[in-house]
């Protein structure tokens, strides 16, 4: 940042280390803005969920009937659609936690106050994906035992000097490709969204306070671009959410699929 | 070199470690953040395991359930009356069937009584002719014999009278008023019935 002119005046675009906010301590192991929103989140969605399921009704209530629509649309249109019928009742709990959870670690990017979607720390959809990792890679081996498992991973009928190399590009997409995009495709499109709001605020800040006469105007724009991106937010917040159990459930019903 | 380049530098140096993490890749998780996501996700996922969607299943099978026993409960229902229907169909057939049966014993029966009236009351027109015949025969037999008798006298007497002879001949005389009376019995003989009777009354007179 060599540049002539003096501190008050220059504009530090948003980047990487904005999203570094420890609270308490520091390294490693220091409590940041995003655990602490992580933790609130959670304990909300636990509570709620616990009081909104304790005295459900056939016919359900106006609270009760949003829940089973965001339930059902967990259940029926992703677990029972995509990994089918026979096999969904098991994952049903895991889908609707992760996307319960990912949805409102998303919104906090445009909860006033909060302001910072906790998603765009990677350690968040790390932890995500693992979640989902262990458990198709689990249900994989339990179903075929590890060697039918490994053999399922390459599609019968090729040609025997195909077969290995298929095997490796399977093993590595099934073991590290998923995985990681999973959790990169979720962290990157929250960690983007908000350097974009970033920019958008700090810059039209910048703007206003510092710009020459009628640059002074330009910051209207940049703030209107600010409330136009904060509700395209939400629908990336639900998009993505949505996503990453979609894929989720595409992982595991690749498990119950039989042939490849 | 700019004041907030200074801080910056004065700040992580006495930060140490959080200089790396400030300037870190943000790809490179934070162990913290990693192990707080984790035990977040466990906790919530466990709730919902545990309770949560247990719950809504709960909840889901018991409206299948009460659906499909409202279902059952209106078909039961439907066929109830539907056999209901058909044993009052049944019912009602059987009663106009019988109705049907005891109309037409009631009219054969009512047939046999007129026949057997009719034919008791043939018999009794027929006794009652009957013995009117007889009375009628006997009253004739009874008036022809005390006419016999009668007649007799009085046409001897008035053969007597008019003849002027007196008839001393007991023989004769018996043998002339019996020829005569055999002659009213062929007479009588000839027309036995009352019409004839009185068509020879008649023609007597």
């Amino acid at each position: 940042m060599t540049t002539v002119v003096s501190a008050a005046e220059e504009f530090v675009p948003p980047s990487a280390p904005d999203f570094w906010q420890p609270l308490v301590g520091d390294g490693a192991f220091a409590i940041t803005r995003s655990m602490i929103v992580m933790v609130l989140v959670t304990i909300g969605l636990a509570v709620v969920m616990m009081l909104a399921t304790r005295r459900l009704s056939v016919v359900p209530g106006r609270g009760q009937y949003r829940l089973e629509g965001v339930y059902g649309l967990v259940r029926n249109s992703i677990g029972r659609d995509i990994i089918g019928s026979d096999h969904f009742r098991p994952y049903v709990p895991l889908l609707f936690t992760l996307f319960t959870l990912i949805l409102l670690n998303n919104l906090m990017a445009i909860i006033p106050v909060v302001q910072f979607p906790t998603t765009s720390r990677i350690s968040f959809p790390i932890a995500f994906a693992l979640g989902v990792y262990v458990v198709y890679l689990v249900a994989g081996v339990r179903r075929r035992g590890l060697g039918g498992f490994l053999k399922n991973l390459v599609p019968s009928g090729l040609p025997f000097w195909v077969v290995p190399v298929v095997f490796i590009l399977e093993l590595v997409t099934f073991l590290i490709t998923r995985p990681v995009t999973l959790a990169l495709r979720l962290f990157g499109n929250m960690f983007a969204g908000h350097i974009l709001l970033l920019l958008f605020a700090v810059g039209g800040e910048f703007l206003l306070l510092n710009g020459d006469g009628l640059l002074k105007l330009v910051s209207i724009p940049a703030f209107f671009m600010f409330f136009l991106f904060s509700a395209f937010e939400i629908l990336i917040a639900f998009l993505q959410a949505y996503v990453f159990i979609l894929l989720a459930s595409v992982y595991i019903a690749e498990v119950y699929a039989d042939d490849h | 070199m700019g004041a907030i380049d200074n801080a910056a530098d004065v700040l992580a140096a006495e930060s140490g470690e959080g200089g790396f993490w400030e300037d870190a890749y943000p790809v490179i998780p934070h162990p913290g953040e990693l192990i707080v996501g984790i035990i977040s996700f466990a906790i919530l996922y466990f709730l919902y395991k545990r309770f949560v969607v247990p719950r809504l299943e709960a909840m889901l099978a018991e409206r299948q359930r009460t659906i499909e026993g409202g279902i059952e409960r209106a078909e039961a229902m439907q066929a109830e009356a539907k056999a209901a229907l058909e044993q009052y169909r049944a019912q009602l057939a059987e009663a106009r069937n019988e109705a049907a049966q005891i109309r037409d014993q009631a009219r054969a029966e009512g047939q046999q009584i007129l026949e057997e009236l009719r034919v008791q009351a043939q018999e009794e027109s027929a006794r009652i002719v009957a013995r009117g015949e007889e009375q009628i025969a006997a009253a004739r037999q009874q008036v022809i014999n005390e006419l016999r008798g009668q007649v007799g006298g009085l046409a001897v007497e008035l053969a007597g009278r008019v003849v002027g002879e007196s008839l001393a001949d007991e023989a004769r005389r018996q043998g002339t008023v019996d020829r005569f009376l055999d002659q009213l019995d062929e007479l009588a003989a000839g027309t036995p019935d009352g019409r004839s009777g009185s068509t020879v009354s008649g023609g007597t007179r």
